[in-house]
């Protein structure tokens, strides 16, 4: 911590041992994910905004939105948490389609990490990173505090909600689905909710809204809990204890023990379904700590190996 | 030294234990009032009833609020533009999509490419007719203003009806005004009509038209599950249900007497009805005799009974 405070630039260190793009390598993939998916949702749109005669129908590679699309219009994708609360909401005759798209999308998320969804694909969390990025360069700390497990209660919650109205009631004012939805469709009044979470993630609390309430990222979580790939941190022992990826990572909590857990026997492996596989501690990180891996092998040869050369052993 | 430890370890866990329940209450309270504060707004922002128009296929209003996800695949696959997903602020609850009749009405598309891509049924699958499609029910709401209740020729949403001569047709009636002149008047028939709005997007006019196409809840009535429409059921049955051997019950005035056995009311020659005296109660006699004012023949005097006099 004490080095994180000395360094006011995060990752300066990291950018002068392993370079600019090493350390910056995970971010800018994960806006160049989130970017290009909401690109890939307007392709259509925009080309009819260009050119109102042409047929542009044929550039449909996805269609809907988060909430549920049509990729080449043929395969289905749906939102998990969204089928969930349909269930609760007693509705029995759901399409096919929407029980394959919410299957297909939660295959991929058990495969790539649950919350790849929050760190990659969202957009909301470009505002929440945004939030975060000023409340540290206005120099903001306090604010209220409360348990990150509130998530889990809230995706109850709406579960019930949906039982007790009959309705996707959630839906009425989810900040994820009315952004994603917004941009594409039109956001209106959807803007100041959009305010609201930034200025609460600014102001009230530290990562307030995905690392606490949303019950998307809830959800995701439960999926990442069991998800092969994770961040791994093999090369713990070369750990210098600069802090950095404290202060980057959305959920740090689930570092210590993991980065001090070596005497205590505990698995290098970041386990918790919360670690969104942002890797933004891949990157910050000058001793190259941690690297994208499957949770299930001990690497404990590569370890002795890392300590010795860093710079082979990062796959 | 291990016995107080252990103690201290117990007043530990239990002050821990103790706070971990007051935490775990705070939380169900904090989430427990978000999830009412939603469910209130959801209450009130699903309970206005949209006066915008489903696309074709739409379930049932509390369906479709439970199955529609708001990825508005359909207002992409619409090739009118005319779909659009409600805002937040707007009348129908949000992301749902909705069409406005007045401004861009359903063009009826024989493929109807909306729904096919709706991925939970949210817009029914097998709905493959678009002249069968149910979105609403249009209503000639001013029968004022409408010009051919004030007597002229317009016809614009006879002419424009996609399921043309079914769901309007002119009826021509008497111009009292007038006196010698007919009224083209549309009439809409529920049971063709598709609430396309085509005739709500035609009606000449200006800012409000005079035919609305409105969701079927709020346009048509509930007829009593008692009633039975007796020409209908004699299409249904082959014939009339009431066989000419039943005895009908008749609510006539006392005294009066009807021959079911196809005679009918009983009356003297000039076609006045036959009191028969013995036929009325002696309470209702003296009552009757009270009574000298002569009662009219046309129905309109008694409903405007008392009218005139008050003025």
């Amino acid at each position: 911590m004490v080095a994180a405070k000395k360094n006011e630039i995060i990752g300066k260190e990291a950018i002068e041992k392993k370079g600019w793009w090493q350390s910056y390598k995970w971010l800018l993939l994960r806006r160049l994910s989130q970017i290009s998916i909401l690109l890939l949702f307007m392709l259509v749109p925009i080309c009819r905004w260009l050119s109102p005669e042409a047929d542009c129908a044929l550039g449909w590679i996805i269609k809907g939105n988060l909430a549920s699309s049509k990729v080449f219009n043929t395969i289905p994708l749906t939102d998990p948490t969204l089928l969930l609360q349909m269930l609760a909401s007693g509705f029995s005759k759901i399409a096919m389609d929407a029980i394959i798209g919410a299957i297909i999308v939660l295959v991929f998320y058990f495969l790539v990490g649950g919350r790849v969804f929050c760190s990659w694909v969202c957009p909301v969390n470009i505002v929440t990173d945004a939030a975060f990025w000023l409340r540290r360069k206005l120099k903001l700390t306090g604010g209220a505090r409360f348990s990150r497990s509130i998530r889990y209660w809230v995706l109850g919650m709406i579960l019930v909600l949906s039982a007790v109205t009959g309705s996707l009631a959630y839906e009425l004012i989810n900040p994820v689905s009315m952004l994603h939805r917004g941009l594409f469709f039109g956001m209106s009044l959807g803007w100041f909710v959009i305010v609201a979470v930034f200025l609460f993630d600014l102001f009230v609390a530290k990562r307030g809204w995905c690392t606490h309430i949303c019950p998307m990222g809830a959800f995701y979580s439960l999926v990442g809990k069991v998800s092969p790939l994770k961040v791994r941190a093999d090369a713990r022992s070369a750990c210098d204890d600069c802090g950095e990826c404290y202060v980057v990572c959305p959920e740090p909590q689930i570092l210590k023990p993991v980065l001090k857990g070596e005497e205590k026997g505990i698995f290098p492996v970041i386990q918790a379904g919360e670690c969104t596989n942002c890797g933004r501690c891949v990157d910050v990180c000058a001793e190259e700590v941690f690297h994208f891996g499957l949770r299930y092998k001990n690497n404990q040869s590569k370890v002795n190996k890392a300590i010795g050369n860093k710079h082979e052993v990062i796959t | 030294m291990s016995n107080s430890q252990s103690k201290n370890s117990q007043k530990k866990s239990k002050v821990s234990r103790r706070r971990f329940l007051g935490d775990m209450a705070g939380t169900a309270c904090g989430v427990g009032l978000f999830g009412l504060g939603i469910g209130l707004y959801s209450k009130s922002a699903n309970a206005i009833k949209p006066l915008a128009i489903r696309p074709p296929g739409a379930l049932a209003e509390e369906d479709f609020l439970a199955a529609c996800t708001r990825c508005g695949i359909c207002v992409r696959d619409c090739p009118y533009d005319i779909l659009k997903l409600a805002q937040i602020g707007d009348d129908v609850p949000t992301g749902t999509p909705y069409f406005t009749a007045r401004t861009g009405p359903c063009e009826m598309c024989e493929d109807i490419p909306c729904i096919p891509n709706c991925p939970t049924g949210a817009l029914d699958h097998s709905l493959v007719d678009i002249n069968k499609a149910k979105m609403g029910v249009a209503v000639v709401v001013d029968q004022e203003t409408c010009i051919a209740f004030l007597g002229l020729r317009c016809e614009v949403c006879f002419n424009v009806c996609p399921v043309r001569g079914k769901a309007i047709t002119i009826e021509p009636k008497h111009n009292k005004r007038s006196g010698r002149h007919a009224m083209f008047i549309p009439v809409v028939h529920s049971q063709d009509c598709t609430g396309c709005g085509l005739c709500e997007k035609a009606c000449i006019l200006e800012d409000a038209p005079a035919i609305k196409v409105f969701p079927e809840h709020l346009a048509k009535g509930d007829l009593g599950h008692h009633y039975r429409v007796g020409w209908e059921q004699e299409k249904a049955n082959g014939g009339s249900l009431i066989k000419a051997k039943d005895k009908h019950q008749y609510n006539l005035p006392e005294g009066v007497r009807y021959d079911y056995e196809g005679v009918g009311l009983i009356t003297d020659e000039a076609g006045n009805p036959i009191i028969d005296q013995s036929l009325i109660k002696p309470k209702q006699k003296t009552e009757l005799k009270e009574n000298k004012k002569p009662v009219s023949n046309n129905p309109l005097d008694i409903l405007n009974q008392g009218i005139k006099e008050a003025e």
